[in-house]
Formats: C-alpha cells, structure tokens, sequence
C-alpha cells in the first residue's frame, strides 16, 4: 500500500482526532471515577447516625435519579405527547391512536408486525430446538454450538449486510454475486426475482435475518434445558419403549416446555422491536415497514411527534406483558433453584 | 471449516447395540442415540449459519473486479487476495462523503467504554444498598426499578431528545437548564447508561444479594462501615456477575443502532459504526467490496470478545436476552 505525501496529511489528522476522541473518553470514565472516590472517601468519613442514611443517599442516590430522569418521567410524558398535535402544541385527544389503527398503511404495518411476531419466534425457536436435539446426543457439540450461537454476538446492521448480500440479484444473464440468486439457477430456476423487491417474499427474507440471529439464543438456552432432564427420566421411558421421536415429544418436550415458553417470548420481545434490520435492508419500504421502524421514521423523518409517540405507547403497550411474564419466570427459576 | 471434525467426531451407529445396553450406563445410551443422519443434520445446519458470513469475509478479501463480476465461491478457483479495500473503507475520503470508517470505529469504542463502566459503577452501588443496607421502602423502589424493564427505551426518545437539546421547562420556570449537550457523546452515554441500569441493577441484586451473610456480618462486627463492606468485600466477590454484564452491556452498546441514531443527531463526530454502515448500506449499494469489508469490521470487535470470552459471554447474553 502506497502512502503517498498527500494521502498522509489526512492520516495524521485521523491520528489526532482520535487521540481527542480517546481523551474525552478518559475524561468522562476519570471523572466518573473521581466523584465516586471522593464520595466514598467522605461517606466512609461520616461516623454515627449519620453512616447509615448518607451510605443509601450516595449509592442509591445516583441510580434513582437517573432512572427517574430516563425512564419514568420520559414515559410519562410520551404518554402525554401522544395526546398532543405534531407540533406538541394543541391536545387532539385519541386522534392520534385512531391513526395508528385506521390508516391503511398503518393496518398493514400493524398486520406485517404482527407476522414477524408470529413467524419469526416460531422458526427460530424450532432450528434452536432442532439443533439442540441433534447436538445433545453429539460428542463434539461444542464446534457447531458456537458456530450457530455466534450470530448472536454480530450487530443487526451487521447481519444486515450479510443477508443483503445474500440475497443479491442481478440481471439472470450475468453472473450472479448473491448465492441465493446462484444456487436459484443451479436449481434451474430461469429468471430468479429480485428478491428485496418482491413483494410479500421480502418480509418472510427479512425474517430470516432475525430467525438467523435468534436460532443460537434458543439453542443455548433450550440445550442447557435438555441436559437439565434427569438422566433416569429419559431411561425410564426408553424401558417403557420410548425412542426417537416418541420419546422427543412425549418426555422432552413436555420436561422443557416452560423454557421453551421463555425462548418464544424472549424472542417475540425482541421481534416487536425489530428496527435494525428493516431500517438497515430497505428502510421499510417495497410493503417492508414494521410499527417500531415506522415509530421512528414517524418522529424523527417527519417530525410527526404526535404520532410517533402513539406508536412508541402502541410498542409499549405489546411488549409490556410479554417482558412482565418473562422476569417473573427468571425470577420464579432462580427462586426454585 | 470445522465441519469434518463432527463428522468424525460423532460416533458410530448404534441403535441395537443401546437397546441390550446395561441400565448402569444411561451417560453412554444417550450418546449412542447419535445417529449418522442427525450428524448429517448438524453439519448442514451448521454450514447454512455460517455460510454467509463466511461469504461476507471472503468476498471482503477480494479485489473489487472480482467481487462485483462473480459469486464470491468463485474465489476458490481464483484466489486473489487483497487488503485495499479495507484500506479505502477505513481510510479512504473518496466515496459516499465523511471519510473512511475509521473514525466511525473510534466513535464506537469511545461510546463503548464509558456506557459499559459507568452504568456498572453506578448499578453495582445501587444493588447493594438494595440487598444489604436495606431500610425502609428499599423493597418498594426495588421493585419499581425491576419492574422498569417492561418500559421499552422507544418510549423514552422524544422526552430525553427534548431534554438534552433544550432542557426542561415547567409553567415557564427552567427546572432543567440546556447543557447544550448534542453533538457530543454525552448523550448517547446518559442515554445507554439510563437505559441499561433496571437490568443492571437487577442482575447484580439477584448476584449480590446470594453472597453469605455470614461474610458480611463478619465485615460489619470488624467495624467496617458500610461503604468499606461494599468497596472490600461486595464488590471483589461480586466480580463474575459483574464481568457477565460488562460483556453483554458492551455488545449491546456496540451493536445499538436506534440509540446512536437518534442521540447522536446524526453527527459524524459522534456518529457509531453502526450509524454511519447503516446509510452506507443505501449509498454504497452496489460496490460489494467495501460494503462487506465495512460489515466485516463492525462484527470483528464481538467475535473476538465471543471467542476470547465465551463462557461470560453466555451467561451475559443469557442473563441480558429480556433487555429492551
């Protein structure tokens, strides 16, 4: 690579601004430090009756009030914002919900949504808990356990990119770079379609982003439930005759099925909220949008604040149960344990 | 890739065989359940997860004639290897306007670093007043924080947006002065640090609050106050729990797109990674060279932290996987 006298000038410029970057990142973590050592230091100083409340005051202080300010008010006032105009300036009552549900490209987003929410938790949790079926009777799982878990770590906008170039079409007379669009012609499909164009197939490729991501969670958690089975359970009903299939549906599943409850909804949670990958593949266009997309474009494209916040309540008010029933199971878990 | 290894690896066909097998040997009967066609099964499954990303890493190698005139599996047949076009993604003023990628990706850590530790800081304290110094309403407000997680951080947008951007006004009074605050990273760290403490502060509760009371009780008869009890004796036992979160909290933040790009204002000076690879997706549509060499840099950072750390990584992303 050639570093011409030109193209150094930029290159020192990337350096110091990075290096400015990196200090105020110093800064900001140093002096987080700094104000908690200097708290400590004089909290620990406090002697008597006064240790007590000032230790609650100094650790729980700081949490309550950044809560307070993040989440608490701020819903609050979406909630109120949702009964307001677009500018925040005059009430409109419900105007703004009898939107979200009678304009006719909002009942399709609704629909669309409601699609992913069924589709996409209900693959992924199957290839999860097909994998972890084959996989559990498997000597070396750890290769393609990581292997199919790995997804999990890489960003929406990550997986975005992958699957778009996936799904890639070209004219059919030229050579095709997305393998979807080449092992289509290997099968002798002629004029395979342009498939983030196509509509409805593109919303069911969308989903296979998210079934790819969500696949490895499933996996993980359903596998760690299959070996939580007590080995007598499994052998007691091969005596009985159980095998394969059997055995799968007739003492696994039903061993497993508050997790497998769990997966289906951790994954619905994040599927309601999808929003990388239709904003990063199509920005939700070609009949793509999805409500939390939508809830976006709404607010901060077109300045609607009136009607984006209905749909942030609309987004809250789906998610809410399904987070609800979720921590009550983690907790129910750890509580048995 | 790894994939002869299983096919090796699993063993022979056994199903007759684990029928007369002695009760005693259960361990053993379940491994020989292991058939060839459920080995063949894994293997497939596992080439059809990896395959694209496999195709994104290598056609990012490839010079940009080949990678926009064939399939990236024609690379087998002619192996041309490059590295120009990470060279001009991360480097390059040339296309799509703002620059290379690379300060996109110092952009990324810079947000990363303080949104993981400082949420940390605050929420280990939190927890432990919460579990050990407990006093009256203690259960109530931790009950409202853990019950927070249900509020999804789009409800929070709009408000914190307005907030940052003109402080808070009641009946005309500020109550909330304008810090003028955007265009910097002080947002997205607020943002990413409030948003994450009702998860934080109830995985490290669940944590800190197990730890024997016997060793706490001793600390206190000592004559350690209570800050010398969490700063000496919580906080080095709590560490597992802790590094649990930093992996998921960092992974969380270094994969958020929504938080960065309402909060970053679409700014380059702060703008993450993920940001600015989301319009390039638009405008760099067909050149695939540099689109997956740009993909490729942005997933890099978690697979190494996957790889490297795997076994936090799991109980992180486990324990996180109900955030929103």
């Amino acid at each position: 690579m050639l570093v011409s006298a030109a193209s150094a000038l930029p290159l020192a410029s990337t350096v110091s601004d990075s290096l400015v970057k990196m200090v105020s990142v110093i800064e900001a973590v140093g002096g987080f430090v700094a104000i908690v050592l200097v708290i400590f230091f004089f909290a620990g100083r406090a002697t008597g009756r006064f240790q007590r409340p000032l230790t609650i005051a100094v650790c729980l202080g700081p949490a309550v009030i950044l809560v307070l300010i993040g989440l608490v008010i701020p819903a609050l006032r979406t909630m109120y914002l949702s009964l307001l105009n677009s500018g925040s300036t005059k009430t409109v009552g419900f105007k703004n919900y009898w939107w979200v549900f009678h304009d006719p490209n909002n009942r399709s987003t609704l629909i669309r949504t409601f699609e992913w929410l069924i589709i996409a938790p209900a693959f992924a949790t199957g290839f999860g808990l097909l994998v972890a079926i084959l996989v559990d009777r498997m000597k070396h799982q750890s290769v393609p356990k990581s292997l199919i878990f790995l997804p999990t770590a890489i960003s929406f906008v990550g997986a975005s990119i992958i699957w778009k170039f996936v799904f890639t079409a070209r004219d059919p007379r030229q050579s095709q770079i997305g393998i979807l669009s080449a092992v289509a012609i290997k099968l002798g499909w002629r004029s395979p379609p342009n498939w983030l164009l196509s509509i409805p197939l593109n919303t069911f490729l969308l989903m296979v982003i998210m079934i790819w991501i969500q696949a490895g969670f499933a996996m993980v958690v359903l596998s760690a439930a299959l070996k939580g089975i007590p080995d007598e359970i499994v052998e007691a009903a091969r005596m009985d005759g159980a095998t394969g299939f059997k055995l799968f549906w007739t003492v696994q599943i039903p061993m497993i099925r508050r997790t497998l409850v769990v997966v289906v909804t951790t994954i619905m949670i994040a599927t309601l909220k999808v929003f990388d990958i239709v904003r990063t593949v199509t920005g939700g266009n070609f009949n793509t949008q999805v409500l939390s997309n939508k809830m976006y474009s709404e607010t901060f494209v077109a300045f609607e604040t009136g009607r984006g916040s209905a749909l942030a309540v609309v987004l809250f008010l789906a998610v809410a149960p399904l987070v609800a029933y979720n921590v009550m199971q983690m907790r129910k878990e750890r509580a048995t344990r | 890739m790894s994939t002869p290894e299983i096919a090796v690896g699993a063993p022979a066909p056994a199903g007759a065989a684990a029928a007369v097998a002695p009760l005693s040997n259960v361990k053993k009967i379940r491994k020989s359940f292991s058939t060839p066609i459920a080995s063949v099964l894994v293997v497939i499954l596992t080439v059809l997860w990896t395959l694209p990303t496999f195709g994104l890493a290598v056609t990012s190698l490839r010079p940009k004639l080949d990678a926009n005139s064939n399939g990236w599996w024609n690379f087998f047949i002619h192996p041309h290897l490059t590295m120009a076009n990470y060279n001009s993604i991360l480097f390059s003023n040339s296309f799509g306007g703002g620059g290379g990628l690379f300060p996109y990706m110092v952009n990324s850590l810079a947000i990363c670093i303080p949104a993981t530790l400082i949420p940390i800081g605050i929420a280990s304290m939190a927890a432990y007043v919460l579990a050990w110094v407990r006093f009256r309403g203690s259960d109530l407000i931790f009950f409202t924080i853990f019950a927070l997680q249900v509020v999804p951080l789009q409800m929070s947008l709009v408000p914190l947006l307005q907030l940052y951007s003109g402080g808070a006004h009641l009946f005309g009074v500020t109550i909330f002065p304008n810090l003028h605050l955007s265009g910097s990273y002080a947002p997205i760290w607020l943002s990413h640090t409030m948003f994450s403490l009702p998860l934080a502060i109830f995985l490290l509760h669940n944590f800190i609050s197990q730890l024997p009371e016997s060793v706490i009780e001793a600390a206190r008869v000592d004559g350690a106050n209570p800050m010398r009890v969490f700063r000496s004796i919580v906080l080095p036992l709590a560490m597992p729990a802790i590094a649990s979160f930093a992996i998921f909290q960092f992974i969380w933040v270094w994969n958020d797109l929504l938080v960065a790009l309402t909060f970053g204002g679409g700014s380059a000076k702060v703008q993450p990674l993920t940001a600015r690879l989301s319009q390039l997706t638009g405008s760099l549509g067909s050149k695939w060279e540099l689109l997956t060499a740009g993909g490729f840099i942005s997933i890099v950072i978690p697979m190494i932290v996957f790889f490297a750390l795997q076994r936090y990584f799991v109980r992180g992303m486990l324990a996180g996987s109900v955030k929103g």
